[in-house]
């Protein structure tokens, strides 16, 4: 009998530093099937945030480059302008890709610059210590909103895929979840079909994965999970929100 | 070959293809956005790069993405847009990926003004960004010497794998003088391997490239520090570059003087020569790494009874020359800086004040 299941080649064989129950290990383990499916590793480069997955060229087995905080897509635009045969994606937590990176991101889709992003939602900073990010929920407690984050000083959270989505410029724009098996093979297969629109030329691909954070939401993972599906996934509805076949 | 009449940004662009560079990144700022309309077309005709991006801070990485993968690229911005740019400058130089700036500086602080200016002599040769860095800077005198040193700035910055900026005036970019593209100076496309990210395939290797800044062991991140000084070390011993400009009279005063200020300087030199006074001018031609021995010995000359640093800022430039002739000789400032280059009556009424007459 042949192996069942295995450790992706793309995946590197360590031990990762995230938190227990954080889900920056499925979104990993997701990309890196991806890439082994596609047969895409030896001309693959990836490019790392600032944020808790600033580390994450340790867990994978192929180029990487460390970006400035915000700033991978515009990273990703030049690898991609000056070496379109290389198949380039980010990695980008929330206060990267909607706060301080939202102008890089933004002109990458309206440019329909031709590489991938892995968005991760977790409504909160994780790295330096579960802050008020553009995704958090309106009154949700965070070490910079203690007494909850309150709209009319702070706004609504930003809804980044349906923003990226209005853009005129063909795209492939996709919220998923990693909070049940269900929604997570559906990610991988967004994943799939982001990387594979990047190989055919096609357009700019955002993958949004609406992901838990139980160190800074003070949470069992179970609960984070359970907090994910009732508190964020009424108001980040999942679903393809434009792909290349719309136009 | 022959000579062409070029305005400066346009000769800048152009350099930068003759030299084996065809990737360009940028965005629109006066007085240099000569450089990108001119690329815009002539990028096309050569089947290389070109991308306006949406900002400086973009560009800046967009360059960085590029020059991590192994590719020969190269931007150009003014003042403003280099203080952008400054956040990406510091990690291309950490992340040690050659890259060449150019900046053709304005007025400042703040929007300044549009009209030339060497105020952000502090902001290239002492770092605009954050941390220990340094990048090599040149200094260009005329466009001919812009296009010579746009087209040595691409085998300097690889050769130690660090950004080389061109620092020029306002003049330098907008004034139009005969050309030529040396053939000698175009570099062949060198083998990046052992550390850019060009993807496994392209290099035929099983072992990743990673190209990272982040040094969270302080052991590491000091012996990271280490290197980059010994490359700043090596530069300072092998890139030294400056001009001696009558040197051989025995000279009352010593001129300090660079870009298009040091040919207004050198037409004072001769209209004093003329009256029967003896000035010497040093010109750096690179201001990283500043020419700090040359400067002390022309300082030490028994004749020498002064040194006067004249540039179109507040008195950045001085500060260098006081720490290099290190007491030997008063050190004086003249400059102006709000956009008009002072004349060589001005000039030498600031020589005038400090010598015999």
């Amino acid at each position: 009998m042949g192996k069942t299941f295995h450790k992706p080649e793309a995946l590197a064989d360590t031990i990762t530093h995230y938190c227990p129950g954080c889900t920056h290990g499925v979104a990993h383990r997701l990309v890196a099937e991806v890439i082994d499916e596609l047969g895409i590793r030896d001309r693959t480069v990836g490019i790392a945030p600032v944020g808790c997955a600033v580390l994450m060229y340790n867990y994978f087995t192929f180029d990487f480059q460390e970006s400035a905080h915000g700033r991978a897509p515009a990273m990703a635009t030049g690898i991609k302008r000056v070496r379109p045969d290389l198949m380039v994606f980010t990695y980008q937590g929330d206060g990267d890709l909607a706060s301080i990176g939202l102008s890089e991101i933004v002109h990458s889709a309206n440019r329909g610059e031709k590489f991938t992003t892995i968005f991760i939602n977790n409504a909160v900073y994780g790295m330096t210590g579960g802050q008020m990010a553009p995704t958090t929920m309106p009154d949700q407690r965070t070490t910079t909103s203690p007494f909850g984050r309150k709209t009319v000083s702070m706004g609504m959270p930003i809804r980044v895929a349906e923003l990226l989505a209005s853009l005129q410029t063909p795209s492939y724009i996709t919220r998923q979840s990693l909070t049940r098996p269900k929604y997570i093979n559906k990610a991988k297969k967004a994943i799939k079909k982001a990387f594979t629109y990047q190989m055919e030329n096609r357009c700019f691909s955002l993958v949004e994965l609406l992901s838990t954070c139980p160190t800074n939401w003070g949470m069992t993972p179970i609960d984070a999970l359970k907090w994910a599906e009732e508190k964020m996934m009424p108001y980040y509805e999942l679903g393809d929100y434009k792909t290349p076949e719309d136009d | 070959m022959s000579k062409v009449l070029m305005k400066g940004n346009e000769a800048i662009g152009e350099a930068a293809i003759r030299a084996g560079c065809l990737n360009y990144f940028a965005y629109p700022i006066t007085p240099q956005t000569e450089v990108a309309e001119y690329l815009s077309k002539r990028m096309t005709e050569v089947d290389g790069v070109f991308l306006q991006g949406e900002s400086e801070v973009a560009v800046s990485y967009m360059i960085f993405g590029a020059a991590a993968c192994g590719e020969r690229v190269f931007t150009t911005s003014s003042s403003p847009g280099i203080s952008l740019m400054s956040e990406g400058i510091s990690y291309i130089t950490a992340a040690e990926c050659p890259t060449v700036f150019v900046n053709i500086m304005r007025g400042g602080p703040g929007l300044g003004g549009i009209l030339p200016s060497q105020a952000d002599y502090f902001q290239a040769t002492k770092g605009g960004g954050h941390g220990d860095y340094r990048l090599l800077v040149m200094a260009p005198a005329s466009v001919q010497e812009a296009v010579e040193m746009v087209m040595q700035a691409f085998a300097l910055a690889e050769k130690y794998r660090n950004p080389v900026m061109i620092l020029g005036d306002g003049l330098i970019g907008q004034m139009m003088e005969p050309v030529e593209f040396p053939e000698r100076l175009k570099i062949e496309p060198t083998n990046k391997d052992d550390w850019a990210t060009n993807g496994m395939g392209t290099r035929k290797s099983n072992t990743r490239n990673l190209v990272k800044t982040l040094y969270l062991n302080p052991e590491e991140l000091n012996a990271h520090n280490l290197k980059l000084k010994a490359k700043y070390e090596q530069m300072a011993r092998e890139e030294v570059s400056f001009e001696a400009y009558n040197f051989d009279g025995e000279y009352q005063l010593l001129i300090i003087s660079y870009g298009t200020m040091s040919r207004v300087c050198r037409t004072a030199v001769d209209m004093l020569k003329d009256e029967g006074i003896e000035i010497a001018m040093l010109r750096p031609k690179h201001l990283f790494p500043f020419p700090s021995g040359p400067i002390r010995d022309a300082a030490g000359k028994d004749s020498c009874r002064a040194v006067l640093s004249v540039e179109m800022s507040m008195g950045q430039m001085v500060e260098d020359v006081e720490r290099s002739v290190a007491g030997k000789s008063p050190v004086h400032w003249y400059g102006k800086c709000g956009g008009d280059v002072p004349t060589p009556e001005e000039v030498i009424e600031a020589v005038k004040k400090l010598v015999d007459v």
